[in-house]
């Protein structure tokens, strides 16, 4: 490790190190400022972009609720709100049934079933985007909009979330798809933080006389907790930027409703939607914008998630 | 062996080699494939050159001709004088073919149904909420219509169907002038779905559920769509020869427009009230190689022959006097 170091950060004479390894630093430099490069363009375009935008309603433009392109009125607000919201849902779906799925693999069934059942979770995670919005808009969507919207409708409509007409497509249902998406990202990393738990904390437990409910309580939910949680700030970056199944699921209408019922757009299928048709100069920058804002959220929620399972590896290793 | 391998690939190569000139052409999705069509038709008689396609979309196209990324567009909305200042020559719509949008519906009714403009804006700005509302039902008096709670279904992406339809709106109903466009902001509740199939899908989906599409998506889909009454005071089926007879005895009005005249609620007898070109954007100064091309293509599309073709294909045909008309204006591009 140290000598790739060396080679790659240290200034050399052509004589010191073999020609073949000269050339393969060289290229592997190359490499790395190219990705550094990408990076930085990548940025300056977004950045270069939105100013437009931003020059004409500044930042307020985060906060308008009117997005009508046809007479030159940006506010971005409707996608932020409608990213959030599907987020949201996704993760009250899915964070439980992710946990619950990573304990059974890791501390209840035996390897001939966690095995099989662990892989399908994982498969999960390679099914195409577009596939998922096939099968929401001819099974997933029908089957909300029969029975499970009615039902809550008839049950739960004294609460503000479940009003409105059964659609079938809507923030609902794009939030359902989302959990089903983010499910294997939440259940894998919640699998490696509860095999990180060391076994004798839970035998230590066990031995004080718990039960296994009890064990698996404070071994290795408790002691997992900050992990679960960088788990979920991993599926919650995963549902934002998921574009193409919400795109197809969500009704795509920039409004601000409570109800889960209605449809709403996200900041990323006003990007995949308008952007091939956007000609006016403020339209495209718009769109800039809200992929900039896009971009600097998920970074932040990729970081946090780092940050957390940095600090829970330090703990565990003291 | 591995000779006749290489001989077979030097024939491969100087085979395409000869098509020496690539002409490219991106814009409209709707106009996507009667444009790979013709191609592929037109390279058997002039195989001189390559002609490549992408549906990337009327704005795409427009913005890469700007940049001169492409040599032509295709877009189904004439160019604003905005886009139109940025180009670097002044630029020629050539009317290729027409085509119509239509009503399209999932609903429990047995017989066509008919709908008239202030109906269709009605429903589409969510006024009329149920299907045996009385607008309705006074338009249809021999049908039975359902009580069902209408569900409005509109394209989310910015497209030139839309541009279309809104601006038929905007012609037939005072609340919609000016707020036409590519993409259009409409009611609160109304569902939005990518690219006409997505419309289609939620119009497939959901009983009760009312929708505009492409009539050649219609056709392809076996959609039901409604008949609109038109100027005339007829209710008319979108065909081919209702949406061409859209463009008939407008010759002066085109040519004076540089053809980037609108069609939409027509006078015309017969004509069917939602239609519209599509257009193939060049420019009038070109230099010589792509552009002899260019020109050859685009006269050949205006020929009998190639008209049949989009006929066949589901597009409509541009009457006679307009192609003439536009025949005149691409024999005056100049070549450089």
């Amino acid at each position: 490790m140290k000598k790739v170091f060396d080679l790659f950060f240290k200034k050399h004479k052509a004589s010191e190190v073999r020609k073949s390894d000269f050339a393969f630093v060289f290229f592997l430099r190359c490499l790395a400022v190219l990705v550094i490069l990408i990076f930085a363009s990548l940025i300056y375009y977004l950045w270069d972009g939105s100013s437009a935008i931003l020059k004409h309603s500044g930042w307020g433009f985060f906060l308008g609720r009117e997005w009508d392109p046809n007479s030159d009125q940006f506010g971005a607000l409707p996608f932020i709100y409608g990213t959030l919201l599907t987020s949201v849902v996704a993760l009250v779906i899915a964070a439980p049934i992710a946990i619950s799925a990573a304990i059974l693999l890791t501390e209840i069934a035996v390897q001939k079933i966690a095995k099989p059942f662990g892989f399908l979770i994982e498969m999960l995670a390679a099914i195409p985007s577009v596939v998922y919005g096939l099968w929401g808009i001819f099974v997933l969507a029908p089957f909300v909009r029969d029975y499970i919207q009615p039902f809550l409708g008839k049950y739960f409509s004294f609460l503000p979330f479940f009003k409105g007409p059964p659609f079938g497509i809507g923030i609902f249902t794009a939030g359902l798809i989302l959990a089903i998406m983010i499910l294997p990202t939440i259940t894998a990393v919640c699998r490696e933080v509860f095999l990180a738990i060391p076994t004798s904390l839970r035998e230590g437990v066990l031995a004080l006389g718990s039960t296994r409910w009890e064990m698996i309580k404070t071994a290795v939910v408790e002691a997992g907790f900050s992990g679960i949680l960088a788990a979920i700030a991993l599926g919650f970056g995963r549902a934002m930027g998921e574009t193409m199944a919400v795109t197809m699921l969500i009704g795509n209408r920039p409004d601000i409703s409570l109800s889960l019922f209605s449809p709403g757009a996200t900041m990323a299928s006003v990007i995949a939607n308008e952007s091939p048709e956007a000609t006016s100069n403020l339209h495209v920058s718009s769109l800039a914008a809200i992929g900039f804002a896009l971009f600097l959220v998920s970074l932040g929620v990729s970081g946090l998630a780092r940050l957390i399972t940095k600090i829970t590896k330090r703990r565990f290793a003291k | 062996m591995i000779r006749s391998l290489i001989l077979t690939a030097v024939l491969f190569v100087s085979a395409t080699s000869q098509a020496a000139v690539t002409i490219n052409g991106s814009g409209s999705t709707f106009a996507e494939p009667i444009y790979t069509r013709w191609f592929s038709d037109f390279q058997k008689k002039n195989p001189g050159a390559q002609f490549n396609y992408q549906g990337v979309g009327s704005g795409a196209g427009i913005k890469q001709l700007i940049e001169g990324t492409v040599d032509f567009a295709g877009s189904d909305d004439p160019m604003k004088a905005e886009d139109a200042a940025k180009a670097k020559e002044t630029v020629l719509h050539v009317p290729i073919a027409m085509g119509a949008v239509v009503v399209s519906y999932n609903a429990p009714i047995t017989g066509t149904l008919q709908l008239d403009g202030k109906t269709i804006a009605d429903m589409f700005s969510g006024k009329i909420t149920k299907w045996n509302d009385a607008a309705i039902a006074k338009l249809n008096p021999k049908l039975k219509l359902p009580d069902l709670a209408i569900v409005v279904a509109t394209r989310s992406d910015g497209s030139g169907t839309t541009a279309v339809f809104s601006e038929y709106l905007s012609k037939v109903s005072p609340e919609w002038v000016g707020k036409n466009g590519k993409t259009v902001k409409w009611f609160t509740g109304s569902l939005g779905a990518k690219g006409n199939a997505g419309v289609a899908g939620l119009i497939k989906q959901n009983p009760g559920t009312v929708g505009y599409v492409e009539l050649v998506y219609a056709k392809e889909n076996n959609l039901p769509y409604a008949t609109v009454q038109n100027k005339d005071g007829k209710f008319i089926e979108a065909t081919n020869a209702s949406v061409s007879a859209a463009a008939e005895g407008i010759k002066k009005e085109a040519v004076e427009s540089n053809f980037k005249i609108s069609i939409t609620d027509s006078a015309h007898k017969g004509a069917y009230p939602i239609s519209s070109f599509t257009w193939m954007l060049v420019f009038e100064k070109m230099p010589k190689e792509k552009g002899t091309e260019i020109v050859k293509f685009s006269t050949w599309a205006l020929s009998e022959e190639a008209q049949k073709i989009a006929g066949s294909i589901n597009y409509s045909p541009v009457p006679k006097e307009i192609r003439a008309e536009a025949l005149k204006a691409i024999a005056k591009i100049k070549l450089q």
